[in-house]
């Protein structure tokens, strides 16, 4: 080997490896397909068992967007524990970190792949809008709205997931943390939860708190409209979630 | 300008002084045996020396790039096998090894992946999963990642831990090998390896330098190599 072998400037090499990496990582294991298989299964049930999507006799998803927040609250931690949890587990954060790739540039490789592995769960759902569009005449932009909104809705609950796993080696402790961390914002803007909040806070500081509800930042998708806001908040919880795992990797 | 620099290392862990004003510098050429009983500081010192731990005090420096400041040109010119060489465990070695090799953006890193199977003796688990190989094996990929870029700076820790004496010869083998054109320092409680494979000795005991000279003058102290560790590390 000639000494020296490495190139002065990688450019976005390595980055690519490590969205690569952590992508294909998912595949690596039976718990992908797993997870494809509950998330379509539970996104498919739910919307015509419990929702009654079918005897809605609207051609529309909103009735199979309305339990995204429930999803995704309970499988983006299951596909976000493993960020950080197995690195320390597996003790290969060490080799990781002494790689010359700064932690940023690591943790928003792992963010994206994980987010684009979500993406694909989502995106196997597309039979249930293909048949909503057999069975009528659907509006294609607003499902196209519901699909973006339940994405971004993917990638908050992913940065709240984020966190959970970068604080400890455990994957099953970094899944729970993250289930009740999203659990929490999934019941923030459900009826009975406010009345609950509105006898401790008065009616002005549920109204306030509604606004961080996963649903309530959702729903404005599901009926076709883009709205800045909740793109704002979806985006912020995801890249705060992000930032704050950083932190907490560089830290320790 | 020396490849690995410690300039005045302390860390702590709560109330613990795991390492106190720790100072030393490896040329090019040098292979420096890092002795020391359990817990007396090496694995702290060495997770300092490549920015894995942030010192409480003093500074590291990797081919002149201070590790905390530059440390991603720092990074570049380092080899580092943690102890234990941990490595996915899901991937393939040939796998595993690409993605180091692309991690560190190398400019061919199928030919880099070649060499370093070659050099290390890796082709014939090339295609196998890192969990199934036997530890001899897992070590060997250990280093492997940690030259396959062929750094200046090596540090290793306890590469030989838990091996069979073939395999230990193996990895020393590759040592003597490219340790000419490089730093390298090893972490180690067995003391036979100073005799096969260093030019020089670090002693460190209770997070402290005890002795720092060259080989000859170190197996000077005795016949009974224990004893003088005992003694050294007291």
């Amino acid at each position: 080997m000639s000494s020296s072998e490495t190139p002065s400037s990688p450019g976005l090499k390595p980055f690519a490896a490590m969205v690569r990496r952590e992508f294909a990582g998912y595949f690596r294991t039976p718990l992908a397909y797993v997870f494809l298989a509950v998330f379509n299964a539970f996104a498919v049930s739910l919307a015509f068992f419990v929702g009654g999507l079918y005897e809605s006799g609207i051609a529309s998803l909103d009735r199979f967007f309305l339990y995204h927040p429930w999803l995704w609250a309970f499988l983006a931690p299951a596909a976000g524990a493993r960020l950080w949890a197995e690195e320390r587990r597996q003790g290969t954060i060490e080799l990781l970190l002494t790689w010359p790739i700064t932690v940023w540039q690591a943790a928003l490789g792992k963010f994206l792949a994980a987010w684009l592995f979500l993406a694909c769960a989502l995106l196997m759902t597309v039979p249930v809008a293909l048949t909503v569009g057999w069975l009528g005449d659907p509006d294609w932009g607003v499902i196209v709205a519901g699909y973006a909104g339940s994405l971004l809705c993917a990638g908050a609950c992913l940065g709240i997931a984020a966190i959970a796993s970068a604080l400890t080696r455990s994957q099953v402790i970094a899944f729970v943390t993250g289930f009740l961390a999203c659990f929490i914002l999934v019941l923030v803007g459900y009826g009975v939860f406010d009345e609950l909040l509105a006898g401790a806070l008065g009616s002005g500081g549920v109204d306030e708190i509604r606004r961080l509800g996963l649903w309530r930042n959702l729903e404005p998708f599901t009926l076709g409209l883009i709205d800045v806001r909740p793109i704002a908040y979806f985006l912020s919880v995801a890249f705060a979630g992000l930032g704050l795992s950083t932190i907490i990797v560089e830290r320790r | 300008m020396s490849l690995i620099e410690a300039k005045n290392l302390s860390k702590s862990y709560g109330a613990i002084r795991a390492v106190r004003d720790v100072s030393f510098a490896v040329d090019r050429g040098e292979v420096v045996a890092f002795l020391g009983p359990n817990g007396a500081g090496k694995s702290t010192t060495m997770k300092m020396l490549t920015g894995h731990l942030r010192a409480d005090e003093g500074a590291a420096a990797i081919a002149g790039f201070d590790v905390a400041d530059q440390a991603v040109q720092a990074k570049q010119h380092l080899g580092y096998s943690p102890e234990g060489a941990p490595a996915y465990g899901e991937m393939t070695v040939r796998e595993f090894l690409r993605f180091a090799a692309d991690l560190r953006g190398l400019a061919d890193p199928a030919e880099s992946v070649r060499k370093t199977l070659d050099l290390c003796r890796l082709n014939e688990v090339a295609a196998q999963n890192i969990d199934t190989l036997s530890k001899g094996y897992r070590m060997r990929v250990g280093f492997a990642q940690a030259v396959i870029h062929d750094p200046e700076a090596l540090i290793l820790d306890e590469p030989t831990d838990g091996l069979d004496p073939n395999q230990k010869f193996e990895v020393r083998r590759i040592l003597k090998e490219m340790a000419a054109r490089k730093a390298v320092i090893v972490s180690t409680h067995i003391l036979e390896e100073v005799g096969e494979l260093c030019t020089r000795v670090i002693v460190i005991a209770k997070g402290e330098v005890r002795c720092d000279e060259s080989r000859e003058k170190f197996l000077a102290r005795g016949p009974d190599l224990n004893a003088v560790f005992r003694q050294l590390t007291a």
